[in-house]
Formats: structure tokens, sequence, C-alpha cells
């Protein structure tokens, strides 16, 4: 089953980290996407740029789009990367994503199959 | 065979009979759905025609024919991804099973309960799913339990096992690093079944009381399945040490019911060979070292140690409180509860006094809001200090916060008498 591992986190983790702790960091990423690698196939995954960069476009009235600047939702948490796995089942999925930084609040999401029916009605817009 | 006896067979072969379904088929609502019609045949026939010599293999092969002709309705033998993930050895020794229907083994039934009580369903909803698919309690049931509709049930077992469908989650059990986890998810599960029964709704239900029991039923049936887990034992001891007591918590039923506090309880209508179970269970999981206990077993063998002093005192004067005190400041420091600590200072009023008592209370107010039980202990500690202006007006805040008509009752009378003779 294809899952996306959504990473929320509080950018100052990031930005405010020292080099130790940016190491550490890295060596989670690293020892994630090498027993991903190993348990489950890797099929992607980006980490992303601030919300300070975010633009965001709404639905605005009469059907309009409204373009902002920031992020979709205003909260301590933000979005700030992803991956995309190929993992037998949740357990295995959640097991890998333990690697990860425990400081992260990780969602992961089965990838909707848009040629199976069943997930087509399931699957959000 | 009679009705009553098929239905003890249900209860005995339910979850055994559906664990091998779901292990051959991977399909919970079908599963479910043709083990429910094999027994209502079975409640058809067996009275008149008599039973068979196997009732577990007749409903296996009854509820299995059921299973295909739904499969040949749906047209989808094999499905594009197998919905719920199964190694192919487990279904493997499922199909030889069925070929062979005598020799049921329990792994495909610790299969089934651990996917119920399965940390990505929201605990309520895992409760509910494990009383449905492992003990075939039915949804009604499930539904008085828990205080709500058949229809609103129903929908949130559908909604619980698409979940897991839909979720990925593995009909396997996990190596010994991750099981330890998941027995305390079982555990968490099952005495939520059990408090569900106890917990206040909108007035007296002795039928909910009985329903509590097969929160007892799903522990007994997990340690089974996983002997030797300490956290289940103490689980077991503390839910029968409580549920000993259910015959004397409530007097007269009915409109009129009234609730028994445990000081007035008739003590010849506990169940005594509960708590003598309780208390061999107990003895048990403390003679075992008690370092290596993780803190979620310490803390339900403290819980069950304290109720033990409670079923062990010939009367309610002679419970040992400084044991239940000392009992109570282990379980405050390892939890941090508020609760515990309204409860610890309840043992510590016995033992030294209300002042005593009352000065544990302090500061407990912003982290228990809400709760009628922290005014209702704080009044009644002011009463017995001979502070009665102050007792009623807790009295009343707690009367004001309680939602549950026998509580409530019991809270009016005992402002009541503050006025006194």
């Amino acid at each position: 089953m294809q899952y996306a591992v959504l990473i929320y986190s509080d950018e100052r983790l990031w930005t405010e980290a020292s080099a130790e702790d940016r190491a550490a960091y890295h060596a989670a990423h690293t020892a994630f996407d090498e027993a991903v690698r190993s348990r489950a196939k890797m099929l992607g995954g980006e980490a992303l740029v601030g919300v300070a960069a975010a633009t965001t476009l709404r639905p605005g009235p009469g059907g309009a789009r409204l373009v902002t600047d920031g992020p979709f939702a205003e909260t301590a948490e933000q979005l700030g990367g992803f991956y995309l796995v190929d993992a037998p089942d949740l357990d295995t999925m959640v097991d890998l994503c333990d690697l990860l930084p425990h400081q992260y609040v990780l969602e992961v999401r089965p990838v909707a199959d848009m040629s199976s029916a069943e997930d087509w009605l399931d699957a959000q817009p | 065979m009679t009705t009553a006896d098929v239905a003890e067979v249900w209860r005995d072969e339910w979850g055994r009979v559906l664990a091998l379904l779901v292990a051959q088929y991977r399909r919970l609502d079908l599963a479910e759905d043709a083990l429910a019609d094999a027994f209502e045949a079975a409640t058809r026939t067996w009275p008149s025609r008599g039973a068979p010599a196997n009732p577990a293999a007749w409903l296996l092969t009854a509820a299995r024919r059921r299973v295909v002709d739904r499969l040949r309705a749906e047209a989808v033998a094999v499905r594009r991804h197998p919905l719920l993930q199964v190694e192919a050895e487990v279904q493997q020794r499922a199909h030889a099973v069925l070929a062979d229907p005598g020799g049921l083994v329990p792994d495909e039934r610790l299969r089934l309960l651990l996917l119920c009580a399965h940390p990505a369903l929201a605990p309520e909803a895992a409760a509910a799913l494990s009383l449905r698919l492992v003990l075939g309690v039915s949804t009604e049931d499930i539904a008085r339990l828990f205080l709500t509709t058949t229809s609103t049930m129903a929908a949130r077992l559908t909604r619980a096992k698409r979940k897991l469908v839909v979720a990925g989650v593995p009909l396997t059990v996990p190596d010994e690093s991750h099981l330890a986890e998941r027995v305390g998810v079982v555990a968490s599960v099952a005495y939520l079944a059990f408090t569900a029964g106890y917990a206040p709704g909108s007035g007296p239900d002795p039928v909910r009381v009985d329903l509590a029991a097969e929160g007892i039923r799903l522990t007994r049936v997990a340690l089974a399945l996983l002997p030797g887990r300490r956290l289940l034992s103490a689980l077991l001891a503390l839910m029968l040490l409580q549920h000993s007591r259910r015959d004397a918590r409530v007097d007269a039923a009915g409109a009129d019911a009234s609730l028994v506090l445990l000081p007035d309880q008739d003590r010849s209508r506990w169940h005594h060979d509960e708590i003598a179970e309780a208390l061999g269970l107990l003895a048990e999981v403390i003679s075992t070292d008690e370092d290596d206990a993780d803190a979620p077993t310490r803390e339900l063998t403290l819980q069950a140690v304290i109720a033990a002093e409670h079923a062990t005192a010939a009367t309610a004067s002679q419970t040992r409180w400084d044991r239940i005190a000392v009992a109570y400041a282990e379980l405050e420091e390892l939890t941090g509860s508020a609760v515990v600590r309204m409860n610890r200072a309840v043992a510590v009023a016995e033992h030294q006094g209300p002042v005593a008592g009352l000065a544990l209370l302090d500061g407990l107010d912003e982290r228990l809001p809400v709760s009628h039980r922290l005014p209702a202990t704080r009044a009644a500690l002011l009463t017995r200090a001979g502070r009665c202006d102050a007792a009623a007006a807790a009295y009343d805040l707690a009367i004001e916060r309680c939602g549950n008509d026998v509580e409530r009752r019991h809270l009016r009378s005992a402002r009541q008498a503050l006025n006194g003779p």
C-alpha cells in the first residue's frame, strides 16, 4: 500500500536548532530512508521551504480566486515536508516512522488508487 | 439443544470461528455477516433437529458457504489489493484449519483481537469493535453499554472496520518488542468497555452493569491468548474486585433505585468467589519481581491492591485505611493524577481525620473544574469536620454538576441531613 507521511513541526525546531541538533535530524532522516529502502519502497519525499514563502489560494466571492500571503492555517505546527512510501501495511509504516525525529507530528495517510471504485469514492476531491 | 444452548455456543465459539473466516477471506464485513447468518440458521434448526456433533465446525462450514455465495455475487473473488493484509502463511494455515475444523488454533483469535484493539482506532471504537468481533456481543447491547442508539453504534462499527481496511492495518501478531505496547492497548480497550457499564448515564440501568462483564470476558480471552502478561492479570483482578460489589451497590431496582456507598454495602451480597479469584491473580502479579514491571502494570496493580483492601475488610470500620493511603500516595507519584489525589485525600481522612484529608484537596479545583466528585468529597469531609455552612455550599455545587439521577438523589439527601434533627 502507498502511504503519504506528512511531517508537521514547529519551524523554530529547525531554524533555532544547534549544529548538533541539525546533525541529529539529518541522521534520523537518513536512518528512515535506509530502513524504508530495506523494508519497503521509497517513492519520493521532499522538505518544504518555510511558511514565510507560502502563497495560499482560496475560494473568493462569486467564484473568484483569492490569492494571499502565508500558509493554509496559522498553527504552531506547519507542514514541513513529506514522504511517499510503498509499505506492506500500517504497522510497518508506523514502525518505520518511529525512526524520524520524535519532535514531529506525523500524519500517515493511505494514497487513494483512483482506478479502484472504492478508493475513488473514499478519496477527497 | 435449546435456544439458550445456542446462545452459549455463540459466546464460546463466535470469536474463534470469526477469526478463522477473517484470516481466510480477509473481509471483516462479509465474515461477520456470514457468521451471524450461520448462527441465525443454528437457532432455527438445532433446537428441533438436534445439534451437530461439532457445533463450531458446523458454523464454520455454514458461514463459509455464505461468504463464498456473497463473493460470487459480488463477482470479485480476488480483490485488486487485499483489503486486509494477511501473511500468506497465515492464510494457508487458516485454509488447513478450515479443512479440519476440529483443531481450532488460538493464533487467529489473537490476530483478530490485536486488529480490533489497534491504536489506529479511537479507544471507544476499538472497544466496541472488540466486543462485536472478538466476543460476538450484539450491536444493540454495545449501543446500550456506550449509551447510544443502535443505529449510531452500527455506523460507528462500520466506520471502524472501514478505517482498518482502508488504512491497511495488518492481521498479524507483532514481534515481542512491539507486543508489550499492543497488550497495553488491549488492556485499556477492555477496561474502557468495563467502565462504560458503570459510567453515569441519564438514569440507573442494571443491564449496563451486566454488560460491563463483557469487559471482563474480553480480558479473560486476552489473558488466555497472551498467557503470563502481568498487565492483563492485574487488570482482571481489578475488574473482578470492582464487579464483585455490583449487587450491593444499588438498593431496589427501577425508579426508586439509590446508590449504596461502599461503607453501607451489605458485604454478604458481594460475589466472594470473584474476590477470591482476584486475590489469587493479584498474589501472582505481586510475587513476581516488581522492579521490572512497567508503569501501566504498576498502576493497575496498585489500584487492585486498594480494591483488595476493601474487599477483604470484614466490616467497613475494619478497613486498613493506612495501607490504602500508602497505595494511593504511590499511585499519585506514578500518575500525577488529580483524581488519584482526591481519592488519596479520602483515605487519609479516614485514617488521620477530615482536616488532613481536606488539606490534600487544596489546589485541585483548577485541575478538576467540572467534576461533581470533588465538591461532593469536600462536602463530606467538611461535614465530618463540623463545618456545616461550607459543607452545604459544597453540596450545592456538587448537585449542580452531577448528571446522574442516582448519585444526585444521594447528594440531595446528604445535603438535607446537614440541617439535622
